[in-house]
């Protein structure tokens, strides 16, 4: 242990703590901008400077190591004033349209603003000259420069959580700039737009393309039918941008939240998360049989899951050649979509060209996903507008509801019932999980042998989890099966899908299916999430998507009515013709830069 | 525009795949052309296994690794102090007349580039200039000229 005094404040730490650390043990709060929990030390905003006894020079707290006997002191008068300085300086560079701007109120460098650099500034303010760029090619987010502080949170989840890298630090000086490969669009490069970078940037330099003024438009148009569907992840993260503690489901409020803006119809995007896991779980399982009985060449393992649009374009720029791999099925979102507009519509009697359909997601990459040319099966775009955890917490501000104080209220139906099965789709491990309950009892007509259908080995925060489950007393169409091990794994965040996928490549590891899940932590830390994010919120987001299932009374994806229902009427079963029309897709190579 | 054909594996394959080989392939390719262009990144990157943007960044960190097209002499104006006090802007103005182009641009015929570089280390035999590798010192307008004229008979 290493004992250092901070304003004059015993405290003993362990090797290799760093003076930051050091004080919030002491719950000494020191400012910092460039710090983020999920990312590596940077150093580079000063912010967190503090004095140290005997040092010439201020030094950062976050990027020095406490050592035996210092002397800290965090609020001295000289730190106060280089505080402020550092601030102003940051300032200068920043386009302070604050009362236009869109993270108003929601901005870290607004808030040390607020604290540390009110009244006269002494610098001048550069933005003028400096002639910056806004990038709106993506279809997820805005990158304006002219808000940019160069912190390069960015840059480090990009790299350090993702492995993408599409953005990186360009130039040197007074010309440095976040840039893609050679200042090429965000629209054609690399970028996954899973919005992690969008998530944790302390400034309005990087926020999700809003749809919030089109939805608006749609509600109020009287022609229009909208309704709207809400993934898993949101319903346990909504509550915190409307004053509610990481962890609180919110499921009833939402509902009610969404039926008083104004939607017609309030359903489930469970519901396709369920009809997912038939979908997917029947090729996985018509896969198998191909591969190990009738020895098919042709056939493509491991499987990899395809729910999350953010890693389907990062194997597309990167992994071309494992997109046979892929599932074909589309994600849940999608398949909504397309129902929507053909069955849907046709069970209520609306024409199709009068719907708008409107998704909540916890995820900017799915503004993208909702915009591909391929996801127009309906006849229509599936998916009309995508709008983020965020963005919805906004509309209910906006709206006046009192979000605490109203009822709480259940889906509408047909397309809103859901199971446990559906609900765990948001954390990390959960699609695998449900698609186990389901295709372990198809295969053998029992329950998975786990207490409580809670497969435990697939849960977690691990960044790689693999679990072998062996398949014992096969029902009759599925006795080739008897005795075989499948072996799967579940990965998280794309550098952990990047370290399966050259496990995989190099012959290193043979599963049969793969989970994965673009974020880390799955959808509960999603790019549209509330900011911030990091692991202590995602474990109580996580905890409370567990908590979601085990209070459900259906917990199997198979037994969902609204399932039953829809291939009773409308699909046959699952992959049939009609299926793949409407709820299976393909993929496209893209550069890798 | 050069092809880069097989120059990136080559250096790749001479000064290894890892990261800390990113420098010495770079300059090793700037040494033969003058200049990075994209595919050449792009190709450095897949060889590294790292991002073309991340190739980008370090390149356009260093002035000496241009990015940009760039003739077959590129000729480095010092702009730093002491050669702009020995009449810096009096040699820059000559280059410009000779060549028809201006500070930043390339002759059509690709054959120079002009630009301005911050100080070269030659303050004491201002004001001086590099023309690729080597360093031309104490300039006028008319010393300039002749070397000029040789670089265009070359």
């Amino acid at each position: 242990m290493i004992n250092l005094l901070i304003n004059d404040q015993k405290v003993a730490v362990q090797n290799g703590t760093t003076v930051l650390a050091a004080a919030r043990k002491l719950k000494i709060n020191i400012p910092t901008l460039c710090n983020h929990d999920d990312l590596c030390v940077a150093g580079n905003c000063r912010v967190c400077i503090v004095e140290q006894k005997g040092a010439k020079t201020l030094i950062a707290s976050c990027a020095t190591p406490a050592a035996e006997g210092m002397e800290i002191h965090t609020n001295t008068l000289k730190v106060r004033n280089a505080r402020k300085h550092i601030v102003e300086l940051l300032l200068s560079e920043h386009r302070s349209d604050c009362t236009k701007c869109y993270k108003n109120q929601n901005c870290e460098l607004q808030s040390l603003a607020n604290d540390f650099a009110f009244g006269d500034h002494v610098f001048l303010d550069l933005v003028e000259d400096k002639k910056y760029s806004i990038d709106r090619s993506s279809a997820s987010f805005i990158k304006d420069d002219s808000k940019c502080i160069r912190c390069q949170r960015c840059v480090r989840t990009c790299s350090e959580l993702q492995s993408v890298a599409a953005i990186t630090v360009a130039n040197k000086g007074a010309h440095q700039k976040i840039s893609s490969f050679h200042n090429r669009p965000m629209s054609q490069v690399v970028c996954t737009n899973c919005g992690q970078c969008v998530n944790r940037c302390p400034t309005g330099a990087l926020v999700e393309k809003t749809a919030i003024d089109q939805v608006w438009d749609a509600i109020y148009d009287p022609d229009k039918h909208v309704v709207v569907q809400t993934a898993p992840a949101v319903r346990v993260a909504l509550g915190e941008d409307l004053g509610y503690d990481p962890g609180e489901r919110v499921t009833g409020k939402m509902v009610n939240a969404l039926r008083q803006l104004g939607f017609n119809s309030v359903l489930d995007t469970d519901f396709s998360a369920d009809l997912t896991i038939m979908e997917e779980g029947t090729e996985l399982l018509v896969r198998l049989k191909k591969a190990l009985v009738d020895g098919d060449k042709s056939i493509s393992l491991p499987m990899f899951t395809s729910c999350s649009p953010g890693w389907i374009k990062f194997v597309e720029h990167k992994y071309p050649e494992f997109l046979p791999n892929m599932s074909t099925c589309k994600s849940p979102q999608q398949m909504f979509g397309a129902l929507a507009k053909t069955f849907y519509a046709k069970k209520n009697n609306i024409d199709p060209s009068k719907i708008v359909s409107v998704s909540i997601m916890p995820c900017t990459a799915k503004k993208f996903e909702a915009d591909r040319p391929e996801m127009r099966s309906s006849g229509f775009k599936d998916v009309d507008y995508v709008l983020t955890t965020r963005e919805l917490a906004v509309m209910i501000k906006q709206a006046g509801i009192d979000f605490r104080n109203i009822e709480e209220a259940n889906y509408d139906s047909v397309m809103g019932n859901s199971t446990g099965a559906g609900v765990i789709f948001g954390a990390t491990g959960g699609v695998m999980e449900a698609a186990l309950r389901t295709a372990y009892e198809i295969v053998t007509g029992r329950e998975v042998p786990f207490g409580n259908l809670n497969i435990t080995p697939v849960r977690g925060m691990d960044g790689v989890k693999e679990a072998t489950i062996k398949i014992e007393g096969c029902v009759e169409a599925w006795k080739f099966l008897e005795g075989a091990e499948l072996k799967v794994a579940i990965a998280h965040g794309l550098a952990n899908a990047n370290k399966i996928m050259k496990m995989v490549r190099d012959g290193k590891a043979t599963y049969h299916f793969v989970e994965i899940m673009a974020c880390p932590g799955g959808c509960i830390g999603g790019g549209g999430q509330p900011i911030p994010t990091n692991l202590k919120i995602r474990q109580k987001r996580m905890a409370a998507i567990y908590a979601e299932d085990e209070h459900k009374e259906l917990r199997k994806s198979h037994l969902n009515p609204d399932v039953i229902a829809i291939y009773k009427e409308f699909l046959d079963q699952p992959n049939s013709h009609k299926s793949h029309e409407l709820l299976h897709t393909h993929y496209v190579e893209r550069d890798n830069y | 525009m050069y092809q880069v054909g097989n120059l990136v594996k080559e250096l790749s394959d001479k000064h290894g795949h890892a990261r800390e080989s990113l420098m010495p392939i770079l300059q090793a390719i700037v040494q033969k052309h003058n200049y990075l262009t994209d595919e050449a990144m792009v190709e450095v990157a897949r060889e590294l296994d790292i991002s073309a943007a991340e190739v980008y960044g370090t390149a356009s960190f260093y002035t000496f690794l241009d990015t940009q097209v760039k003739g077959k002499y590129v000729i480095r104006v010092c702009k730093t102090i002491t050669c702009s006090m020995k009449g810096k802007s009096d040699i820059i103005q000559s280059i410009e007349e000779m060549l028809n182009i201006k500070v930043g641009e390339t002759t059509p015929d690709n054959q120079f580039s002009l630009i301005e570089t911050n100080c070269i280390g030659w303050c004491h035999k201002a004001p001086a200039i590099l023309i690729n590798d080597l360093p031309f010192t104490e300039l006028t307008p008319e010393k300039v000229t002749e070397i000029i004229k040789d670089y265009m008979q070359k």
